[in-house]
């Protein structure tokens, strides 16, 4: 139907295109990456999703998405409010169930999976709305998220001797739940209620929390929303680190110089379509990039 | 708090949150017994009566205690809201009935029937399972719904549940030889006199009734003093089913089951987003809760010779929520002075005070309302007065809903109540500092961190 | 073609579709099941048309009560546990009343008496010969006042405990409400005693005898009288809804508060209607229900209140319409059960199905759109 270009500009016009199309496109655009994430050598791509659509109603929330994520990247999904960014992660972590099109991770098929089982398998979210456990400490929050708690057990928690290996195993999960809140520098505030906490901490503690259950991906909606410019420096310090050990981003943001500055690609998203992606120094230039921002709703 | 030195032993935790909690637990109980001891002097009871009336305030303190505890697993840690507890406990008791009923071969007389004839403890157990089994079934389908509509589920249930065993054509029929049923609208004798049964698989019956007696007349409560005893017996058997119930729930507070429960119970959409198959902790507690709230019914009924199917309304569903918002839901030890102080002051309260004034004066109270307000005109308010002394009974159930919209409006986490009772095996204190970190800033207030400290 | 025409859209409802369409399915069975039942005598028609008959009846009375039900669920955002004992309480208002004017206000009896509505067997509605022929005023004045009382019970009552805390989650009002029902089913008894009374004089209830195939079915006028009040009273909401600007700002609160109150509808004003308007309903049909019913008693309708609620969710909360046709659902489900299952469990198959709509589509049976 459409044929492959090779040309930037042409690039962008394609993006609606079937998956196929996007699917041979994607070397080209990693080409493009190389300066930036050289020192990874990306090569698998761990998340796919093609031809995604998501109906409530008569709203058409998600139309026809297709994008792919690479290995150790960090990547960045904007549009205009409304544009369907939430809506496409709850479609790919399995919290709505999509009314068409595949999502795939890890090369398998994980389309209408239940939320927690695209958890366990790596694909870990945040909320755009922080969702804090608001009612239990910031430990109790941290202690929740580690995969294989023998604890979870109802039978190992309650009976005597079992109930040691319990602690055993508690003690190390403990230990690592401080690690992460150290790494966070919000370890003072372990035993505060994490309904007491700013709208900034929540968002650390949200992030802490996910990477505790040891996730390969990572699905941030509006992870900076709220949080004052020092505290997203370190934020964003945190996130460059963790890539660096080879977390995969996604992250949902509306300040563009932030998107711009750390993402090595960009995915844009208008009235539930991809309207285009590439490195951010292309999605800059793109005349319909301009255009949604501000024909559709100013920022 | 010298056992957190001995980190992975979880005994020191255990020891920390029983030295608290028991405290005020005892000092609660103590307190509400000893208030009954001196209504009772003023009101000159023998020491018969004065015993009956401990037995029977041990008894409701043990029941209401224990089921508030079993619907905190729901509504307090798991937050599902479950308006059907009656319909378990009924579940409870008519099986452990049916199977422990001493068997009858041929047909029985109308308005009776026999059960199985199977030891009391069999039929307990089996009327445990039942109710359980009666929740998971409940679960399966019911757990996704919102929690309004659960609730209106669950007491649907529970009124289903009556109105089966009033069913007529239910009442006797034949199963396996045997003659069997619920009994229909007059309900089902209990044979089985459960503290006799409890001595006697100890082999203590004898020894017990000539102690009794010995006793009995040593004292001097009288003729017949067993039954004073058996009372006192099955309180205290009471007390060490709910000290069962306190450890087993605060354990499985305490846990990372637990953690996953409060967990739900705050968001469950983010729990699931964590890697927690939500579905499959809720099926769990619900049908523990049940089993549990089986339980409490078995042991409600079991001493009270015979049960009918009106005797399971929502009200006493109602009751257990009461108990467990005064007490603070999200606790065990809120459930558990929760479940004493409606038993002692809201439920047996009104009734002893009653009794006391009306010990304390002579009054003959008119027989309606309006025979009590019209004096009022002429500024007596003595008929009014006996009249609502008199009717106590009526008037606790409309104090009761009074201090439910009270503590809905002022107190909505209970009287006694905080949800932080911490949900882990350990306490979640700093540890002891070995790389880095910022030691010193978190070193203060060590000793509270993980058992209840504020 | 037209056939297969048919077929195909069979098939996609069934597909589409496929709660309502085992319900249609059910309900198609059962209604070949009855037939088959009549064919053979199995069950007479004259038993079949008092069964329906009642089923009205009953039917009738959960939609009114119904809707108040259902405009405070949805409007106010919860599930209104004390709206039973708030009929009761209409109820033993307006019987009050009836006793009191017809016993001639303290000649036929004492004052206090007919006011407490014969409490502890001091007077009994046939004594005073209560019916809508024979004591027309004192029923007339008996309606009035049970929508008045119901009316008044509930506004205070919002005033007091629903009004200070109306922020707070639909399941703290939920749990509030069934304090309410509890402070106000035994204030009641406190009030007017534990006994169950009959309030009217069976013997002055003119009826006819309607011949059906193989016998009659007798119509009374209590009967006739509950139908025409229901009717006119559901005419009159109707009118209310879809033309007063009133109706309009409670249809638009229903389907959204917030939206509502930006747009400027007075919330608290609205709110104050659908109190009123809900109670006096519920508390009309209480009366009505009552009279033909010819027994009052405390716990009478807090008993009554899931079968309401039944109604209610079969016809998706909210809905005024849905409310009604659940109600008749419900009405005719109890009744007609006997064909099938024990009279005993009548109550058991509403509440079946009511679990089973809250199940498969909390949205109700009658579903399409959820408001007015
Ligand atoms: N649960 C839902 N039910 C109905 N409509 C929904 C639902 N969730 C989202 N929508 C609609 O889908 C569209 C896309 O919403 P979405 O939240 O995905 O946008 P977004 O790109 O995340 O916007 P923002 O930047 O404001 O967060 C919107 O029109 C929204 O109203
Ligand atoms: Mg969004």
């Amino acid at each position: 139907m459409s044929t492959v270009s090779d040309t930037e500009v042409d690039d962008v016009v394609d993006t609606n295109a079937p998956a196929e199309d996007v699917e041979i496109e994607e070397p080209e655009a990693q080409d493009s990456d190389v300066e930036r994430a050289a020192k990874h050598t990306p090569s698998a791509i761990p998340l796919r999703v093609e031809g995604l659509r998501k109906e409530f109603g008569g709203i058409v929330a998600v139309d026809e998405a297709s994008f792919e994520i690479t290995e150790g990247t960090l990547t960045g999904l904007i549009g205009p409010n409304g544009a369907g960014k939430s809506t496409t992660f709850n479609c790919i972590t399995g919290v709505h169930e999509p009314t068409a099109g595949q999502v795939q991770f890890n090369g398998e098929d994980i389309t209408g999976l239940s939320p927690d089982r695209i958890a366990n398998r790596g694909l870990v979210r945040t909320f755009q709305i922080a969702r804090e456990l608001e009612e239990m400490t910031v430990m109790e929050n941290m202690m929740l998220a580690p995969k294989g708690q023998r604890g979870e057990s109802l039978w190992r928690s309650v009976l005597p001797f079992v109930r040691r290996s319990v602690s055993e195993q508690e003690e190390e999960i403990l230990e690592r739940c401080w690690e992460m809140l150290e790494f966070f520098e919000i370890d003072h505030l372990a035993d505060e209620y994490a309904g007491n906490l700013s709208g900034g901490q929540r968002k650390l503690l949200e992030l802490a929390r996910a990477l505790l259950t040891e996730p390969t991906v990572l699905l941030l909606d509006e992870p900076f929303a709220g949080v004052n410019p020092s505290l997203e420096e370190r934020l964003l310090g945190h996130i460059h680190d963790l890539r660096d050990d080879g977390y995969t981003f996604l992250i949902v943001e509306h300040d563009m110089d932030l998107i711009m500055q750390n993402c090595e690609r960009v995915i844009v998203m208008h009235q539930g379509r991809v309207l285009t992606e590439g490195p951010p120094a292309e999605i800059k230039r793109n005349e319909d990039v301009i255009e949604a921002y501000l024909g559709g709703e100013v920022e | 708090m010298s056992g957190a030195e001995q980190s992975a032993d979880d005994r020191g935790t255990l020891a920390a949150v029983w030295e608290q909690d028991a405290v005020k637990l005892t000092a609660l109980v103590s307190g509400l017994f000893a208030a009954y001891v001196v209504g009772g002097l003023l009101l000159s009871y023998g020491l018969r009566q004065q015993l009956n009336e401990l037995a029977q305030l041990s008894f409701f303190i043990a029941v209401f205690a224990m089921l508030a505890l079993a619907l905190n697993l729901h509504w307090g840690y798991t937050g599902l809201f479950n308006i059907g507890v009656i319909g378990f406990m009924g579940i409870g008791i008519y099986t452990t009935a049916i199977l422990s009923k001493g068997a009858t071969l041929t047909e029985p007389a109308a308005g009776t029937t026999g059960g199985f004839g199977l030891p009391l403890w069999i039929g307990i157990i089996g009327g445990v399972v039942a109710a359980g089994l009666f929740g998971g079934l409940v679960a399966l389908p019911a757990l996704r719904l919102r929690a309004d509509y659960f609730a209106i589920v669950t007491v649907g249930l529970s009124e289903v549940v009556r109105f089966t065993l009033l069913e007529q054509s239910l009442q006797q029929g034949q199963v396996l030889g045997y003659w069997v049923g619920l009994g229909g609208g007059s309900g089902l004798l209990l044979d089985f006199d459960p503290v006799d049964r409890l001595l006697g698989a100890f082999g203590l019956l004898e020894s017990y009734t000539r102690f009794s007696e010995r006793t009995g007349e040593a004292i001097g409560i009288g003729s017949n003093p067993k039954p004073v005893f058996d009372g006192i017996l099955y309180g205290l058997v009471l007390l060490v089913f709910l000290v069962g119930f306190y450890v087993l729930l605060t354990r499985v507070g305490s846990s990372p089951y637990g953690r996953v429960l409060k967990a739900i119970r705050e968001d469950e959409d983010a729990t699931k987003a964590l890697g927690k198959d939500t579905d499959r902790f809720k099926i769990k507690a619900f049908v523990i809760g049940c089993a549990l709230m089986g339980l409490g019914g078995i042991l409600l009924y079991a001493s009270q010779g015979a049960i009918t199917p009106n005797a399971f309304r929502p009200r006493i569903t109602f009751f257990v929520w009461i108990a467990l918002i005064i007490g603070g839901a999200g606790s065990n030890t809120g459930s558990v002075m929760g479940g004493a102080i409606f038993a002692a002051v809201l439920y047996q309260g009104p009734i002893f005070f009653s009794n006391v004034i009306e010990g304390s004066f002579e009054i003959d109270a008119v027989n309606t309302f309006a025979q009590a307000v019209g004096p009022l005109a002429a500024a007596d308010p003595v008929p009014l007065l006996a009249y609502t002394v008199d009717n106590i009974g009526q008037l606790r159930f409309v104090i009761m809903g009074l201090v439910l919209i009270y503590l809905m409006h002022n107190r909505p986490e209970g009287i006694l109540g905080h949800r932080k009772e911490t949900a882990s095996t350990i306490p979640l204190g700093r540890r002891r500092a070995k790389t880095g970190g910022s030691p010193p800033a978190t070193d203060g207030g060590e000793e509270n961190r993980g058992v209840d400290g504020e | 073609m037209g056939v297969s025409d048919s077929y195909e859209r069979g098939r996609e409802f069934l597909i589409e579709d496929p709660i309502r369409a085992a319900l249609v399915i059910v309900f198609v069975v059962l209604a070949l099941d009855l037939v088959r039942q009549l064919a053979v005598g199995q069950t007479q028609f004259s038993e079949f048309g008092v069964l329906l008959k009642d089923g009205l009846m009953r039917g009738l009375f959960f939609g009114l009560a119904g809707i108040g039900l259902s405009m405070t669920y949805s409007i106010l955002n919860f599930a209104n546990f004390a709206h039973g004992d708030l009929i009761t309480g209409g109820a033993f208002g307006g019987v009050a009343a009836t006793y009191v004017i017809a016993g001639g206000f303290g000649t036929e009896a004492a004052l206090g008496s007919l006011l407490l509505v014969g409490a502890g067997g001091s007077v009994f509605g046939a004594a005073l010969g209560i019916g809508v022929a024979t004591s027309p005023l004192a029923v007339l004045a008996g309606v009035v006042v049970a929508a008045v009382a119901s009316i008044a019970l509930a506004l205070i009552i919002d005033r007091f405990v629903y009004k200070p805390i109306r922020d707070r989650s639909g399941i703290t009002l939920l749990i509030t409400s069934i304090g309410v029902a509890f402070a106000l089913r035994y204030l009641i008894v406190f009030v007017f005693g534990p006994g169950r009374r009959g309030v009217t004089d069976p013997s002055g209830i003119p009826s006819v005898a309607v011949p059906v195939i193989d016998g009659t079915v007798n119509v009374d006028l209590h009967e006739v009288s509950l139908l025409v009040v229901a009717v006119v009273l559901m005419l009159g909401l109707h009118f209310l809804l879809q033309r007063t600007r009133l109706g309009k700002a409670m249809r638009a609160m229903a389907d959204n508060e917030d939206l509502a109150r930006i747009t400027g509808i007075p919330t608290e004003r609205v709110v104050r209607f659908t109190w009123i308007i809900g109670a006096g309903l519920a508390g009309v049909a209480g009366y009505m229900f009552v009279l033909w019913n010819e027994t009052l008693h405390w716990f009478q309708f807090w008993s009554l209140l899931l079968p309401v609620f039944a109604a209610v969710i079969l016809g998706g909360i909210g809905s005024v319409y849905g409310a009604i046709a659940g109600g008749l659902v419900i009405g005719f489900v109890m009744s007609l059960s006997v064909v099938w299952i024990p009279g005993g469990l009548s109550r058991a198959a509403a509440f079946l199905i009511m679990i089973a709509v809250l199940l498969v589509r909390p949205e109700g049976i009658f579903a399409g759109r959820s408001t007015a």
